[in-house]
């Protein structure tokens, strides 16, 4: 494959997804149907995930906090710090790029395979602002689910750190608040917003420019499952670079 | 009308229309008949303005479709109304939302005024009972009639069918047929269908034109076309019995 084509063609996408913009009536209701599909509709399998990585992390720590110089409380911190830096912004956004990603690129390549373009493009409509733009735009409320995700994932650390007989509450929260940076938060949501935009924006790539029938529409899931985590994983660590290093 | 002048159109190195250059009539069922793979969807999304000819020009009423600035394409897609061989109806929305689509994205009508309307065309193509079901609830040939609906909705001047009766039984393929015929001479609109079905020449053809390898092989009249010497057109015709038998009739007719 030619990548540098693919990254032009991706960027000539983004461009063409904010012109021509559709009716603004319209245009709302795309955008509250995608909030509730995308955002609200993956928070069940974020919290259960991050409440269980959460309480992990906590055991982890406990169970290799061997010297007795340490304070206890370093499992609160360490918690903490794993949690809101990586696991939430980054990790979830890896399960979301499997499930968000995998239903954008289905739906719109189904919509592809069947001609749906075709009839938006024959209407007039510019179908790649119609298509992509409210999921761009309900995907700017992904920062939420990353800050429940965030909190879930400290109280499981909390619980299983109290109630495993690691550590005691007072201790936990004491980790929670030494050395803490409020930059740490806006470091893990400008991830979280990049991270947002390609949730939203490779997946539709690759339904949008497939070609084929029903098992290419697979196909194209899985890639794009690939690319975006792949580009997420990068970004990462681009954006680590720059903003702490 | 529509007129098509040696228009080319290739994908990669596969020149898939070769220059075709043709009328289609106002108020009249234009065929484009011809096997798979011939070239008529090709053409057809040419004649849409879903694909750009490399070579050769297309007029609507004498406006030609290159020339014109993005506003006036605009309006003239609004002008055109497409049935979509699987009939592509937006699978999120209820039929009536299908029907409604093009309104309430391009019409400043009330909501009152676009239910009228949906009504009314849903009734002109016979269907009043599934207003609220999803195009996975109903039936193919059902499904057909919503995409017919929402194609007429706009009140088209072209309307473009791309085997519209394909996956039909042939009794209801008979009746989206005829129903295409007495929607384009009501509304007087041009409408051009691509079909490889003998069926639906015998039954609404007026003017034909068969493809072949993406060149005009023939064109002419439903009559004509029983009567030509044109092997490559007899063959495609007289590929079913039926059409033998008949054949036959012409030509003991004729002694
Ligand atoms: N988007 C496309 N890209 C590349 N080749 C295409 C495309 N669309 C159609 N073709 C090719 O053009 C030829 C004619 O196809 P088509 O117009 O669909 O035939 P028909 O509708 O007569 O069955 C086929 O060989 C097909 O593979
Ligand atoms: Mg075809």
């Amino acid at each position: 494959m030619n990548y540098l084509a693919s990254i032009g063609s991706y960027s000539m996408m983004v461009v063409e997804v904010f012109r021509k913009p559709t009716k603004w009536r319209i245009m709302k209701s795309l955008i509250l149907k995608e909030i509730d599909e995308l955002v609200y509709g993956s928070l069940g399998i974020i919290i259960f995930i991050s409440f269980f990585i959460g309480a992990v992390v906590a055991i982890q720590t406990a169970l290799n906090l061997t010297n007795p110089i340490i304070p206890r409380s370093l499992i609160g911190f360490a918690t903490r710090q794993s949690v809101i830096l990586e696991f939430a912004p980054t990790f979830v956004s890896i399960i979301m790029a499997g499930k968000v990603g995998s239903y954008i690129t289905s739906s719109i390549g189904t919509m592809r395979v069947t001609e749906q373009i075709d009839a938006l493009e024959v209407m007039g409509v510019n179908s790649l602002n119609y298509l992509v733009f409210p999921k761009i735009i309900a995907m700017l409320f992904y920062p939420f689910a990353i800050a429940i995700s965030m909190y879930v994932g400290i109280f499981g650390g909390w619980l299983a750190g109290v109630f495993g007989g690691f550590l005691t509450s007072a201790d936990f929260v004491a980790g929670l608040q030494t050395d803490f940076v409020p930059f740490h938060i806006a470091y893990a949501f400008i991830k979280t917003l990049i991270f947002a935009f390609i949730i939203a924006t490779i997946p539709s790539f690759h339904g949008f420019y497939m070609k084929g029938g029903a098992l290419e529409v697979g196909k194209a899931s899985t890639t794009s499952f690939v690319w975006t985590s792949v580009v997420i994983i990068i970004l990462n660590y681009i954006l680590t670079q720059l903003l702490l290093g | 009308m529509i007129e098509v002048n040696d228009i080319h159109k290739s994908f990669g190195d596969a020149h898939i229309l070769k220059g075709i250059s043709t009328t289609f009539e106002k108020g009249k069922t234009n065929l484009i008949i011809g096997q798979s793979g011939s070239g008529k969807t090709v053409f057809l999304k040419c004649l849409l303005g879903l694909f750009t000819p490399e070579a050769g020009s297309i007029l609507y009423d004498g406006k030609d479709y290159s020339t014109l600035s993005e506003n006036e394409k605009r309006n003239l897609r609004q002008e055109m109304g497409m049935v979509f061989q699987g009939s592509a109806l937006f699978d999120s929305m209820t039929v009536e939302g299908n029907v409604k689509f093009p309104l309430e994205m391009f019409t400043k009508q009330s909501q009152s005024e676009m239910r009228d309307r949906v009504n009314m065309v849903l009734k002109r193509v016979n269907l009043v009972d599934a207003h609220n079901k999803f195009p996975a609830e109903i039936s193919g040939g059902m499904q057909k009639r919503v995409a017919i609906a929402r194609a007429i909705v706009m009140n088209p001047k072209y309307l473009f069918c791309d085997e519209p009766n394909s996956g039909l039984d042939p009794k209801t393929a008979i009746l989206i047929d005829d129903l295409i015929k007495e929607i384009t001479e009501e509304y007087n609109i041009t409408t051009i269908i691509n079909t490889h079905d003998m069926n639906s020449v015998m039954q609404i053809g007026e003017k034909i034109l068969f493809l072949k390898d993406g060149l005009k092989e023939w064109e002419g009249t439903k009559n004509e076309i029983f009567k030509t010497d044109n092997e490559a057109v007899t063959n495609f015709v007289y590929s079913s019995d039926l059409f033998k038998k008949v054949r036959q009739m012409y030509i003991e007719e004729r002694h």
